[in-house]
């Protein structure tokens, strides 16, 4: 044992003896990493060791690993940074699981690390042993099962790589207990190895031509913008071909704010409750660009019936989005920052000529003025007034997450997004409890803006445990509870499709169901719940209130949440029902 | 439906199988026959595979399966392009009286006996697709006791203009 102690004092410089779990930890810092959110058990307690000594990086204890998960979501979307979270084996990654779903299906850079038993229980039906990697598989960018401590410094480096190039998404490193324990001297300049990578295709010159001449000849063009502005850090590049090419834009919902709502060119957003113009301008247009989309079913609709009489032109960095839901003729191959930068610069070296869109114009914005979104006035709070009113007194300077629902689609209808990474929210899988973990992450992310959850009471309550990891942690958010005491999508969608039989979708006492007009029947008391966690909280009923208790939220120096009662009568419009098209819409 | 032969060249890694078929399985694709095995540089294998399905859902899937990132090369080899075969080894029904009829079948085919027993033999053999289904027919009266396929494995042409020339 001396000698050996010996040799490698000889060698310190090279590299000296470290703990598997603490050679993580350096190679999450070497990443940049400077907060994980972590959930500790038998099989992390070891990396959650390494990270109580000196280190640059920031824990944070949720009280459910979906928790965890979804504050390394709400970090990553409001930075572009991979967000970083962690469990232990078992019921611990199985926790992490609907997160990476959510991360896969929104694109969102994560790095979720599980903690695996020891390699010589692997199979064994061990306690807390289940099969990440396994379970996993068909949701993730890519994933690792750590069988080598020497590999560690390689298999962060690339799952880090692999989470924020190309098209982002999650990755998933398992590791056992023993790869954790065990002590060596780490290589931590190691080459990464992915020979079958290659995050940045570039369009070629002739395509982006084709492009422009396209544009030269249209009449009636849109164009149709995604996630991918905003994971593609093309925000500005957008607005410059918007500004070149005079073309109205419609984005989607991941696309919102990733071009400005008060841009003279805005139809806002489109598809199944976006804004009639934009769902109109799609349908009617000649020359669609879609830029870093998916054509995803709630933007489409029918997908033979969408923007039938137009060419399609598809940008994207993933290939396998090109034809996937709508085979196109102009699919492009390309980095979406890459190609709006080559297409500016053609069209200055080709002396490209603006289209005449003069009518067009009149028809598309026409739309816009007479079709806003709008709701009828009511004698209680509604829930879209109250956005509005969140939207008035933060001068839609706020980050706003979301949990899945109407408060969803009205917060984004009545909240206005002008710059990217503000609206926050589980779009492709739609996971309720989403919204207050994600404003915690996106919290952390920026303390110096104002955070806000807006939330509905069914999402809200999925994720309530959460409150405590504010105040422990000290991450002042604020939450816009909007009460219906409904799940108010669900109920929508049963008076219009299942003549209002309400089918488990009353969350208070169906004899006694709690409004605006019946305080006796709420449930449950959001205010004493908070009480009991130490967030500060209110309940506002009153109309005349509403103004005067956001003000209050959003002075207030701490976690707050304010109980906004609103009807569950209220339906959310425009709609598009599944399966239709535009012209089907339903305005009012 | 057509029947496409689709190679895949990936890293040698655990679990790139699983992330190779699942992408075919979670498209409904049921995979006719799979290969596996090392190429001549260690680091890569050569997956073969042969699949029915729609055309767009199959250009979906090459996709898909260009995306993972341990694989290098996805190419859907096309009927004329390439050289495709597949090792079998059938136990047939075989007595003395049967035996050298037999034998004579396997010699038109190339086929090889590489076990016999007083009631049977094993015989092994090689072709693409067609030369094996006619094989079969020939010794199928004389009862097949069973059966192991290998499923194809596929290389491309050389493109010059002698290519495909079948031999």
């Amino acid at each position: 044992m001396t000698t050996k102690a010996a040799t490698d004092q000889s060698k310190a410089d090279v590299a000296t003896p470290m703990r598997g779990a603490d050679v993580l930890v350096r190679c999450l810092e070497r990443e940049g990493v400077d907060v994980v959110f972590a959930y500790p058990g038998g099989a992390s307690m070891e990396i959650h060791q390494a990270l109580t000594r000196p280190s640059r990086i920031r824990t944070i204890l949720p009280r459910h690993e979906q928790g965890c998960g979804f504050m390394a979501h709400g970090y990553a979307r409001a930075t572009g940074k991979p967000g970083v979270c962690m469990a232990t084996s078992g019921p611990g990654a199985t926790n992490l699981v609907t997160c990476i779903a959510d991360a896969f299906m929104d694109s969102i850079p994560l790095v979720a690390i599980t903690g695996q038993v020891f390699q010589h229980f692997i199979g064994k039906t061990a306690f807390q042993e289940t099969d990440v990697f396994g379970i996993t598989l068909p949701i993730v960018k890519h994933s690792y099962l750590v069988l080598r401590a020497e590999d560690l410094p390689r298999i962060v480096k690339e799952a880090f790589h692999l989470a924020r190039t190309g098209r982002p998404g999650p990755v998933v490193i398992d590791i056992p207990k023993d790869v954790q324990q065990k002590v060596f001297e780490p290589q931590l300049d190691q080459e990464m190895e992915l020979p079958g990578y290659e995050p940045a295709p570039q369009a070629s010159d002739n395509e982006l031509i084709e492009v422009l001449n396209l544009i030269q000849g249209c009449k009636r063009p849109v164009l149709y913008t995604g996630g991918g502005i905003v994971s593609g850090d093309a925000d500005r590049e957008l607005r410059a071909f918007a500004d070149l090419t005079g073309i109205p834009v419609a984005t989607t919902l991941m696309g919102l704010g990733g071009f400005p709502e008060d841009h003279p060119q805005s139809l806002r957003w489109f598809g199944m409750h976006g804004t009639v113009a934009g769902n109109w301008a799609v349908c009617e247009s000649d020359l669609l660009i879609a830029l870093g989309v998916r054509f995803d079913d709630r933007i489409t609709g029918a997908i033979a019936k969408f923007a039938p009489d137009a060419t399609v032109v598809h940008i994207d960095i993933d290939k396998s989005e090109h034809h996937k839901n709508k085979v196109v003729p102009y699919p492009v191959h390309s980095e979406i920052k890459y190609a709006l930068q080559r297409l500016c610069k053609l069209a200055e070296e080709h002396g490209f000529e603006k289209p005449d869109l003069s009518e067009w114009n009149r028809k598309v914005y026409g739309w816009r003025d007479e079709y806003p979104f709008s709701y009828e006035n009511s004698k209680h709070i509604t829930s879209q007034e109250a956005i509005q009113v969140l939207y008035e007194e933060t001068q839609g300077e706020a980050i706003v997450t979301t949990g899945v629902g109407q408060h969803q689609m009205w917060a984004a209808q009545f909240y206005r997004f002008h710059q990217p990474r503000s609206y926050i929210s589980s779009l492709g899988l739609g996971t309720m409890g989403f919204g207050l973990p994600a404003a915690l992450g996106a919290k952390i992310a920026h303390p110096d803006r104002t955070v806000i959850d807006v939330d509905g009471d069914g999402s809200f309550l999925m994720n309530v445990q959460e409150l405590a990891t504010a105040v422990r942690e000290n991450i002042p958010v604020k939450i816009l509870l909007l009460d219906n005491q409904h799940l108010g999508m669900v109920v929508q969608w049963e008076d219009i499709l299942y003549e209002g039989v309400r089918a488990q979708t009353i969350l208070c006492d169906p004899e006694n169901i709690g409004s605006p007009d019946n305080e006796a029947g709420l449930y449950p008391d959001w205010v004493t719940i908070c009480e009991g966690f130490g967030v500060k909280s209110r309940r506002v009923i009153r109309k005349d209130e509403i103004r005067e208790a956001v003000r209050e939220m959003l002075e207030f120096d701490g976690p707050y949440l304010l109980n906004v009662i609103v009807p569950y009568t209220e339906h959310v419009m425009p709609f598009i029902q599944a399966g239709s098209s535009a012209k089907e819409i339903l305005i009012r | 439906m057509m029947r496409h032969t689709i190679s895949v060249l990936v890293q040698n890694k655990f679990g790139v199988l699983t992330r190779v078929a699942g992408m075919f399985s979670g498209r409904g694709f049921n995979i006719d026959t799979l290969n596996v095995g090392p190429t001549h540089d260690d680091r890569y294998s050569r997956i073969t595979a042969t699949v029915k399905g729609d055309d767009q859902q199959l250009d979906q899937c090459i996709k898909q399966l260009g995306k993972l990132v341990e694989v290098l090369e996805v190419r859907d080899l096309r009927v004329g392009q390439y050289v495709a075969r597949e090792l079998v080894l059938l136990k047939i029904e075989a007595n003395a009286a049967k035996r050298s009829e037999i034998v004579q079948i396997c010699d038109i085919f190339r086929a090889k006996i590489v076990d016999v027993s007083p009631v049977s033999v094993v015989v092994e053999m090689t072709g693409n697709d067609e030369k094996v289904q006619a094989f079969l027919d020939m010794l199928e009266p004389y009862g097949i006791k069973d059966l192991v396929r290998t499923g194809a494995v596929a290389m491309p042409r050389q493109r010059t203009r002698s290519a495909g020339l079948n031999v």
